[in-house]
């Protein structure tokens, strides 16, 4: 198939392949069944440039687009979930700092963040507030040059992993989510503990912690634009990376149709191999159409992103919600392909059915985000 | 501060251990198999990347090869992996050359590089398998050589101190500079390459070194400088029938006295 990439698109995709091909699918069910975090794979992630994907050229970055971290999200997701979780939430944590941080904030972390150095987490969902974003009780308060944050983050990918930290608070809990504010925090700050480490059902690689924040008193200087933008810059930010979601949906699915497809051609029942029934060939042509479904419309609502176009929650949440439906959907009939060999973790399939379950819930539930689709529609019609 | 430059000796080959050979020519058939860089010579690439990054005595890297046109693409992928520049040798007359001919050549090329503080090669190539290139090299440039290096424990501008492999275990030498070394695949991982090497080597001009321009004349390189060349390659016939026996010693020894026993060897 050919979606006439440039030179450099195409380079994108041959490193992160070689990645996938050579350092990942080595270990990831060693990794996911350990529940080892891949710092060595995110490494090897870093030093080939991936993260400068996401970064203007002026802070070490390249300058891309949303477009090319999708490209590098997909074929990372082909080869394991977790990777590519773990690459996608540094950007999902340090997009605030592109979107709405000042210019001394982007020159003292985005380097770092650039080369993969340091990694970046995305602190918003607490125990109380998943959806109802606007319902977080972590407060910041101003005292001085300080502002002294107090409450609990909970589900934070990469917790515990990343150096950088955004953290959305209330500043004026008084004006709802028109009180809330972003801010930085860094590991080792007085105050800032991590809690237990979360053992999950998939992306058990990845890791998913708890943040506390006990009297931590951050510098003034740390706050993401003004007090009470941190709603605002928490929905641009996630504007702006569900598409990546979307590609880890059509990357982690393309990967379970590969092991499908290379399966029913050599598994033979009744003396004849399983790609010959039909049952099982309109179950990969329909997974195949699915994939590539999924695809043109992930890579158009990147496209649109980079564009530069305002209105574009409507789209990218119809990536997020399509690519993350079809990746369930067809994780499942790769194991059904598989039979009972499928259900069995000496199979990649078992995993990656696993793995998809938690793109249809996480950086926003898909029910939240048909909310979302059909708000703007009935709005603004077409 | 004196500094040092590390040549990186690389190689193209067949990427399979399928190989067939024209029975008429005796050579290896090209057509539909993929070139590859030899596996050995990526540890090499990447010891001498990682030795520019972890000491700054080393001034910079550059890779070498010698092949035909097509070869220029294992220069490229060097470059992409960090390698700061690369050289082709290449040339018609350069073809056929043995070990002999082949280490005369990179020798004449690293002379005119102005030399090389440190020069890396594999331990030896996929297809030729002699691993016979590197000490020739070293012999030639009047330089020690060390084979086998799993480990560069430390080099200042004057030393080279590494721990290698042998049959009996690890060795650790010093050696003065310049030398030379071959490295096994223990040595390091070798690295993916980055976006910005990627491009790079897609923009880089890989120059082209002759004979002529090595001062070569055409007796000292190719078939016509080689002592040896290669009369038939075939595969051996199996002469003897191979049977391994499993299980505990006693049960290996039970099933070794039973299948003797079976022979009725008369000797």
């Amino acid at each position: 198939m050919d979606y006439f990439l440039t030179e450099e698109q195409q380079m994108i995709i041959d490193i992160c392949r070689e990645i996938t091909e050579k350092k990942v699918k080595p270990i990831r069910a060693e990794l996911d069944e350990k529940q080892v975090f891949p710092a060595e794979i995110l490494k090897e992630i870093g030093g080939s440039d991936l993260f400068r994907l996401f970064i203007p050229e002026d802070y070490e970055g390249m300058g891309t687009g949303i477009f090319e971290v999708c490209l590098a999200t997909e074929e990372l997701s082909r080869g394991d979930l977790s990777v590519a979780t773990s690459y996608a939430a540094s950007g999902l944590g340090f997009l605030p700092i592109i979107i709405s941080g000042d210019e001394d904030q982007k020159k003292k972390y985005l380097p770092g963040l650039a080369s993969g150095q340091r990694l970046a987490a995305f602190g918003l969902t607490e125990p109380e507030a998943g959806s109802d974003a606007g319902g977080i009780k972590t407060r910041a308060i101003r005292e001085g040059d300080h502002y002294i944050l107090n409450g609990t983050k909970q589900w934070i990918t990469n917790g515990g992993e990343a150096d950088v930290y955004t953290i959305f608070a209330m500043t004026d809990p008084k004006k709802g989510s028109r009180g809330a504010s972003a801010f930085i925090v860094e590991k080792g700050m007085d105050g800032f503990e991590f809690g237990k480490k979360e053992d999950k059902m998939g992306i058990r690689a990845s890791a998913t912690r708890e943040l506390i924040f006990n009297d931590c008193a951050l510098p003034k200087e740390n706050i993401i634009g003004k007090e009470g933008m941190g709603f605002l810059i928490a929905m641009k930010t996630l504007d702006r990376s569900r598409p990546a979601v979307g590609a880890q949906g059509v990357g982690l699915a393309q990967g379970a149709l590969e092991e499908a497809l290379d399966y029913s051609r050599i598994r033979k029942q009744f003396s004849t191999s399983i790609s010959s029934f039909q049952a099982v060939r309109h179950m990969l042509a329909d997974m195949a159409t699915q994939v590539e479904a999924a695809r043109n419309l992930v890579y158009h609502a990147a496209k649109v992103v980079d564009s530069g176009k305002k209105d574009i929650s409507r789209l990218s949440a119809m990536s997020k919600v399509f690519a993350s439906d079809m990746a369930m959907q067809v994780t499942t009939d790769a194991v059904q392909i598989f039979g009972g060999y499928g259900y069995m973790k000496e199979y990649p399939v078992e995993k990656m059915m696993r793995d998809a379950k938690i793109l249809q819930i996480y950086e926003g539930t898909n029910q939240i985000q048909r909310d979302v689709i059909a708000l703007d529609l009935i709005k603004k019609g077409f | 501060m004196v500094k040092i430059k590390v040549v990186v000796c690389i190689k193209q080959v067949p990427g399979t251990t399928d190989i067939k050979i024209d029975p008429k020519t005796n050579t290896l058939v090209r057509e539909g198999v993929e070139n590859i860089i030899n596996p050995f010579d990526s540890y090499a690439l990447e010891e001498g990347v990682s030795l520019k990054e972890r000491m700054e005595q080393v001034s910079g890297t550059i890779a070498l090869t010698m092949g035909p046109p097509q070869a220029a693409q294992i220069l490229k992928d060097a470059i992409s992996v960090g390698i700061d520049s690369s050289i082709l040798l290449s040339d018609p007359e350069f073809a056929g050359a043995d070990t002999w001919a082949t280490a005369k050549t990179i020798s004449a090329a690293v002379k005119k590089i102005g030399g090389a503080g440190l020069l890396i090669f594999g331990k030896q190539t996929l297809d030729g398998d002699t691993g016979q290139v590197g000490p020739e090299t070293a012999q030639r440039l009047n330089i020690p050589f060390i084979g086998y290096v799993s480990q560069i424990i430390e080099m200042d501008k004057k030393k080279i101190r590494v721990k290698r492999l042998m049959e009996h275990g690890y060795e650790t030498i010093e050696t003065n500079l310049p030398a030379a070394i071959s490295v096994i695949k223990d040595i390091n991982q070798p690295r993916v390459p980055s976006l910005r090497g990627k491009m790079k080597a897609s923009k880089a001009e890989i120059p082209v070194w002759d004979s002529s321009f090595l001062g070569l004349g055409p007796k000292e390189v190719g078939l016509s400088g080689s002592f040896t060349q290669v009369v038939k390659v075939f595969t051996p016939k199996a002469s003897h029938e191979v049977m391994m026996l499993e299980g505990s010693t006693e049960q290996q020894v039970e099933k070794l006295y039973e299948k003797l026993k079976g022979l009725k060897a008369g000797v």
